[in-house]
């Protein structure tokens, strides 16, 4: 019997872990478009238009990840928008995700020495032209580990979707447990595919950064 | 008329004056050597030429160009200027090659075959024409640094600044790097170097100006101001760097 709900409780956890990797992916793929897109808004030398992307950023960096699920889901509805689960998670995680990736993309764009911009500048090259040909090859290079390194955290992250309902590989545990009175085996599991998600990108994050360490 | 003009050109950095009322008048063709201590104001009057740095007064004009008015978009005026750094600001994720062309080909829109054709030629010009798909990280300091002259010839400039482009050199490799310029010079590439290399003012020089505290504060054909200096700043600067 007991052996029995153990694979139950696993199958089922593993099941659910589908949707936890779904989320993550189309999180993390769109956050990182609207990232990109955000990034040249941020580095733009155009006062207002670095100044409305430094205050989304600030925004999404300074409020509860949990906040801003709450906000897309119950926030619409009020616009007699009816928002699914998915759909909220998605465009929360995607604002958040590009709010951190923008941040982290513009330490890398400033840690390219200004060197590199005054030569590309006295070349006649114009700001696009730098920004594409000079800066972004080489910030792009440095900016890989920490951009893998903050996918762990969309991971994490979209554990928070199944407080409104998005059934992932939290909620399953939560509505497992209540099935099978075995909170401490079945958040054990849990946790341990949260694990064995989350260990292989930061492993290789680390891993990324030692090689550019080298390679510089 | 000059080729570049600078005409009482004054510049602050917050409270300190750096320039304070500099002239000079740089032929075509003219090898000018800006000799001075470190802090003398070199560097920035170089970089006040192309609009790296802007000044508060005075004016300066390359070609005819205004380099003030030309604020906005400077880039037609940096087609003319070439530039030359110390520390040599390569692109670190381009080949030899691949630096001496990006400018051509974004900037002047050349084909990609005319562009090769011309990253050829002056990486032969700097004789490196073996090293043109190397990385800079593979190359030389005085192999990168003449990779860094042969891009900035590419953009076929009137001017050539170079600021203390031997200093971050082992003393072995300063001379493959003069040898260069020296042939820019005879070539008639009009050049203005900021430089601690003496002898090389003295003989390859055609105007020596030495600046102290932010001014001109001599001026005039190297040979004559090496063999006579007559302020005696100047006389202790030789001195000093004899040594
Ligand atoms: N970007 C800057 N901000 C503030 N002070 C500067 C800056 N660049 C140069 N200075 C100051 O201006 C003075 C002249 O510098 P510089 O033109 O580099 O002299 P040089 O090239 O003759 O050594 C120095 O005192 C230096 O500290
Ligand atoms: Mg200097």
């Amino acid at each position: 019997m007991s052996d029995f709900s153990f694979w139950v409780i696993l199958s089922n956890l593993l099941l659910a872990t589908r949707w936890t990797i779904a989320l993550s992916l189309v999180a993390f793929a769109s956050g990182g478009l609207v990232g990109l897109a955000l990034l040249f808004a941020r580095v733009s030398r155009i006062g207002w238009l670095e100044w409305t992307t430094k205050a989304y950023v600030e925004f999404f960096q300074g409020t509860p990840l949990l906040m801003q699920l709450f906000l897309f889901f119950f926030g619409v509805a009020l616009f007699g928008i009816e928002v699914s689960p998915w759909l909220a998670a998605w465009l929360a995680l995607t604002f958040w995700t590009s709010a951190f990736l923008t941040e982290i993309w513009r330490g890398c764009v400033e840690a390219i020495p200004k060197g590199q911009w005054e030569a590309a500048d006295t070349l006649a090259m114009s700001y696009m032209q730098q920004m594409w040909h000079v800066i972004l090859p080489q910030a792009f290079r440095i900016a890989i580990p920490p951009t893998v390194g903050f996918s762990v955290q969309v991971v994490k992250g979209t554990a928070l979707a199944s407080i409104i309902g998005f059934v992932d590989l939290t909620k399953a545990g939560t509505m497992l447990n209540n099935a099978t009175f075995r909170p401490f085996l079945v958040y054990s599991l849990v946790a341990l595919i949260y694990f064995a998600l989350c260990f292989p990108l930061s492993w290789f994050a680390h891993r990324l950064e030692r090689t550019f360490n080298v390679a510089r | 008329m000059s080729l570049v003009s600078i005409q009482n050109v004054r510049k602050s950095f917050g409270e300190v004056e750096v320039l304070k009322g500099v002239s000079v008048e740089i032929a075509r063709g003219a090898v000018v050597a800006i000799i001075g201590k470190s802090g003398s104001g070199k560097s920035t009057l170089l970089r006040c030429i192309n609009g790296l740095e802007t000044y508060d007064a005075g004016g300066i004009s390359v070609d005819g160009i205004d380099v003030a008015a030309a604020r906005a978009d400077l880039r037609d005026l940096r087609r003319n200027v070439g530039m030359v750094f110390q520390q040599f600001n390569l692109f670190p994720h381009l080949t030899a090659a691949e630096n001496v062309m990006l400018a051509p080909r974004v900037v002047n829109r050349e084909s990609e075959i005319r562009a090769k054709e011309l990253a050829r030629e002056m990486l032969a010009k700097v004789g490196l024409a073996d090293k043109a798909g190397n990385y800079p990280s593979q190359l030389s300091g005085g192999q990168q640094q003449r990779v860094a002259i042969a891009r900035a010839l590419a953009m076929r400039p009137n001017v050539l600044l170079c600021d203390e482009i031997t200093s971050a050199l082992d003393p072995e490799l300063v001379n493959e790097v003069l040898r260069v310029i020296e042939a820019l010079a005879k070539d008639g590439m009009t050049l203005i170097l900021v430089t601690h290399e003496m002898r090389f003012a003295r003989d390859v020089g055609t105007k020596l100006v030495f600046m102290h505290q932010g001014k001109v504060h001599e001026e005039g054909p190297p040979k004559q101001l090496f063999a006579g200096p007559t302020t005696p700043e100047l006389v202790q600067f030789i001195g000093a760097s004899l040594h």
